[in-house]
């Protein structure tokens, strides 16, 4: 299988290189420390100031759309359902991205049809649907609720529920249980020696 | 009646490693086509500049055919090309070709370097792609005499597919 050639992945590919490369150098345990500095008197190390500016950099970000404005529509509602049509398709050429946040050529093509199906007056469904019908259910994002996807819905809830009936069980279980049966006066006297042992111990400097 | 309780994590293990191992041979690649014995789509494709014959719907009645979605630019089309070639050297199944998401110039220069497998070819711009499901080239579907379409394949086609997957189909579907 290919894809048309896209350079974005190779380009966050080298953008993320230096990154690596100045992690790398900062977590290097062989480097000498300049003489006559004490142990962790630097607060910022070469890592620090690596892991600062990722922090930031992070902060930044903004989610990034891939539509480009010649893709726009000019009446904004229907670019608007657009928009909302488009983050609940999955592109599948880059699996894990909707159609809106993909760079790929085929997203690109599904997000004019998109727009081209909503001109020409298809209801929101409409549009989903003939989409479905090309490519399958996995190019909902959301998976929708049927037959064979009822365990992956209802999974975490049976889970759930058997683990409540076993903590119940459990539970049931300790409130039937008696303690243990009461101190003989033999054991009485016993602990109270060792009680007394411990408070003034002997033999100690 | 509590002993059987401690076979119950054994059991559930047993159970969870199963399905992930039958799990592990599943190709993430290949996604099932809800497009199988449905009607392939209507379109209508210009042929490549300089062919007289392009591709449509109406070409597909009456006999089995091969459709290869391929392109100059993918390079496991390039892998898969002698295999189509060597098949249609056989006349056993018309290929038809969707030249997807091509330039012309470019599929013409290919075709003319590596040999021509495909009895027609339809130039798509991607449109046409969508319809027929295609999110990777290079992708193949077998469409019966009713033009159905009844098979499908993601990736290259090797000999050994050929042999032992598309060759029976299409005895099958002759009948």
């Amino acid at each position: 299988m290919s894809f048309p050639p896209q350079s974005l992945f190779s380009r966050a590919l080298a953008g993320l290189d230096p990154a690596i490369h100045v992690f790398r150098l900062g977590t290097g345990k062989q480097r000498r420390r300049p003489p006559g500095r004490a142990r962790g008197r630097r607060v910022f190390t070469g890592l620090g100031h690596a892991l600062l500016a990722f922090a930031v950099t992070l902060c930044l970000a903004i989610p990034a759309h891939a539509v480009r404005p010649d893709e726009m529509l000019k009446d904004p509602a229907l670019e608007a359902r657009a928009r909302e049509i488009g983050q609940e398709l999955r592109c599948l050429v880059c699996r894990n991205q909707s159609i809106d946040d993909s760079d790929a050529d085929l997203a690109h093509d599904l997000r004019v049809l998109v727009r081209q199906r909503l001109v020409a007056g298809d209801t929101d469904q409409q549009v989903i649907d003939y989409i479905v019908s090309r490519y399958g259910d996995f190019v909902l994002l959301k998976p929708p609720f049927k037959y064979d996807t009822y365990l992956l819905w209802l999974g975490p809830g049976l889970v759930l529920l058997a683990g409540l009936w076993g903590l119940g069980r459990y539970m049931r279980r300790q409130a039937g249980m008696t303690g243990p049966p009461p101190l003989s006066a033999d054991e009485e006297r016993r602990l109270a020696q060792i009680l007394q042992e411990r408070a003034e111990p002997k033999g100690t400097p | 009646m509590r002993r059987w309780l401690y076979l119950l994590p054994v059991v559930v293990f047993g159970l969870m490693a199963t399905g992930f191992y039958i799990g592990l041979g599943n190709d993430t690649n290949v996604l099932p086509s809800p497009l199988i014995n449905e009607a392939a789509p209507q379109f209508d494709l210009p042929p490549l500049p300089g062919h007289d014959k392009g591709f449509s719907t109406a070409d597909l009645k009456g006999h089995v055919t091969l459709v290869n979605a391929f392109a100059s630019w993918c390079a496991p089309c390039r892998m898969e090309h002698p295999a189509l070639k060597a098949l249609a050297d056989t006349k056993q199944v018309p290929i038809y070709g969707i030249d997807y998401k091509d330039q012309s110039d470019a599929a013409l220069d290919w075709l003319a370097a590596l040999g021509n497998p495909y009895a027609r070819i339809g130039a798509d711009s991607g449109r046409v792609g969508i319809d027929w499901g295609v999110y990777g080239v290079p992708e193949t579907f077998l469409v019966d005499k009713t033009g159905r379409i009844r098979y499908k394949h993601v990736g290259p086609l090797s000999e050994d597919d050929i042999k032992n997957t598309i060759l029976p189909l299409v005895a099958r579907l002759e009948k």
